[in-house]
């Protein structure tokens, strides 16, 4: 693994989880167009990881296929955000935890359009088109049960709580390498912050839902493979097939 | 009145002799709607319940390509329920009102969704077989009199037949990949076969509904013409993929060049009709939860729309 081909699979992992959570949805959902809605952003979030991963392996020098990666790697070698392997919880929470990454990556991606690394630049282009559409959806929604009834409003209110522990991580520095960096390649997460808190507090003073304390102790480590309990039962359920038949091509 | 009713019955059926669809806003008899609504929320209901059993296998898909591809399907049938449930609307029913039908067990759906998928394979297993069974029955009704449904099914059709294609796919795949794969798949078949012959429904003799509805042409062959033309079509495709199909008396008729099964197990049938399947109580459950966890949902975006709604009234 290279610095590169690692910021790569951060951001490959990151998709993947949060597609894969999303997918748990499709036929439960509260209502049947978020059915739709729902794995639509699914299919999106996978489709991008399958596109990172390939020039993850491409940067790695080929040594491991996509799959290979995602289905033979352990939670301690797993790099994403701890914020998108939380479970579901109710709609409240994955709305939520959706809005939370969305305005990150919504500008994540809108800069990694002009990486100096051109298959990721590539990458990007496409990503940043899905994830506007993405932002528009976990926001209209946020506006809806900020802004419905007293239950929704204290649904989201306790997972909006519950969640703000995980979102410092997206803008520590650390990761990726300096040298990443340095070469144009990579965002340095660092400077993402402040557009990020502006399009929280955009949409959320259009509810009546608050900010938590700010006091509350922040959780990372996930660019480090230190992350929840969480993402162990996530995998071992998404790898079950591929590793009892290691031998059969799918 | 009656006797005007008997004139609008008489022009009603000679449309749709001569090959006319009837639109939402035509007259049309009492009965020739209730049988329509009825059929067209089973399908939609059987689209939402068939999430279900290979929504099942989504977190498990064993390939990035594959996670999509069921994924992509799965939403299809979203979909597709979506666009049935507006099409039995224009009939004069709510979606709400349909989905108190199904969640009380008054409306049926498809019984080949109330069996569990066990294994990989029955992914590919539900889109040869399943999928396959269901495109002879709805390529038959697309020329049904009904203009919102036909059109509905045309469209369903298209993607039912990429299914299809994907399940087949599904089972080359793990069949080439040697005896592992090819035992998945015979255990998977063993399992499927029976339950795919049943969709097609009771034997036309015993299926009561029907003189009325070939008339108006809401049900166009008989289930045992729809299911032996599956049957031809199917038992051919599992010989070529070396797959043994699990009935001990099939055999070639040469007269009638055609394969002749053993009988149906009716009681089965009957069992898993009347809510009594493996999966049945597990499917209604499921939904029902879905449903009733998702109300407070519904009724935040209802709040919001009339907030604001008030707010741009009062603004103007």
């Amino acid at each position: 693994m290279t610095p590169l081909s690692e910021y790569l699979l951060s951001l490959a992992d990151d998709r993947l989880i949060l597609g894969h959570r999303l997918s748990e949805w499709c036929g439960h959902a509260p209502i049947l167009e978020e059915d739709i809605a729902l794995s639509n952003i699914a299919l999106d979030c996978i489709g991008q990881a399958t596109f990172l991963y390939e020039i993850a392996a491409e940067a790695e020098g080929n040594v491991r296929t996509p799959d290979r990666m995602v289905y033979f790697r352990e939670a301690i070698e797993y790099r994403n955000l701890l914020l998108v392997e939380q479970p579901n919880g109710d709609f409240a929470r994955t709305i939520v935890r959706q809005f939370l990454y969305d305005a990150f990556g919504i500008s994540l991606y809108d800069r990694l359009q002009t990486s100096s690394y051109a298959p990721l630049a590539a990458v990007a282009q496409k990503a940043h088109k899905e994830l506007r559409y993405h932002f528009r959806h976990s926001s209209q929604w946020m506006l809806r049960l900020g802004d419905g009834t007293d239950e929704s409003i204290q649904r989201t209110q306790h997972a909006l709580n519950e969640l703000w522990q995980y979102t410092d991580e997206m803008f520590i520095g650390g990761f990726p390498a300096e040298e990443v960096i340095g070469s144009g390649a990579a965002i340095d997460p660092r400077t993402l912050r402040t557009g990020w808190r502006n399009s929280v507090d955009t949409i959320l003073s259009r509810t009546a839902l608050t900010l938590p304390e700010k006091d509350i102790r922040m959780q990372s480590g996930g660019r480090n493979g230190r992350h929840t309990e969480h993402l162990g039962h996530l995998l071992t359920e998404m790898q079950s097939v591929a590793r009892s038949y290691p031998e059969i091509t799918w | 009145m009656s006797e005007n009713i008997a004139m609008m019955e008489e022009q009603f059926n000679r449309r749709i002799a001569e090959g006319e669809t009837i639109e939402p806003n035509d007259w049309m008899p009492d009965k020739y709607r209730s049988q329509l609504k009825r059929l067209i929320s089973q399908h939609a209901h059987s689209e939402i319940i068939g999430m279900l059993p290979e929504g099942n296998w989504i977190t498990r898909a064993p390939s990035l390509r594959r996670k999509l591809a069921l994924l992509a399907k799965v939403q299809d049938e979203a979909g597709h329920g979506h666009y049935l449930y507006s099409s039995a609307e224009t009939l004069g029913i709510s979606r709400e009102e349909m989905f108190g039908q199904l969640h009380t067990g008054k409306a049926k759906y498809s019984s080949i969704f109330n069996y569990p998928t066990l294994a990989w394979a029955d992914m590919g297993m539900i889109g040869w077989l399943v999928d396959g069974a269901a495109i002879i029955n709805q390529t038959t009704m697309a020329k049904c009199s009904y203009g919102p449904y036909s059109r509905a099914l045309l469209r369903i059709c298209k993607e039912e037949n990429f299914h299809k294609k994907q399940g087949m796919e599904i089972i080359a795949t793990l069949i080439a990949s040697g005896e592992q794969g090819k035992a998945m798949v015979q255990e998977s078949f063993n399992r499927f076969w029976w339950p795919t012959l049943m969709m097609f429904g009771p034997h036309d003799a015993n299926s009561p509904n029907s003189p009325d509805m070939m008339k108006w042409k809401i049900k166009l062959k008989g289930n045992d013409e729809l299911r032996q033309r599956f049957i031809d079509m199917t038992v051919e495709q599992a010989q070529a993929w070396g797959l043994t199909v699990p009935d001990p008396k099939l055999r070639f008729n040469e007269q009638t060049r055609s394969w002749e099964t053993g009988e149906i197990d009716w009681n089965e049938f009957n069992a898993v009709i009347s809510g009594n399947g493996p999966c049945n109580h597990e499917r209604l459950n499921v939904r029902r939860t879905a449903h009733d966890q998702g109300a407070w949902v519904r009724e935040a975006a209802r709040a919001y729309e009339a907030k604001h709604r008030r707010s741009s009234e009062t603004a103007e």
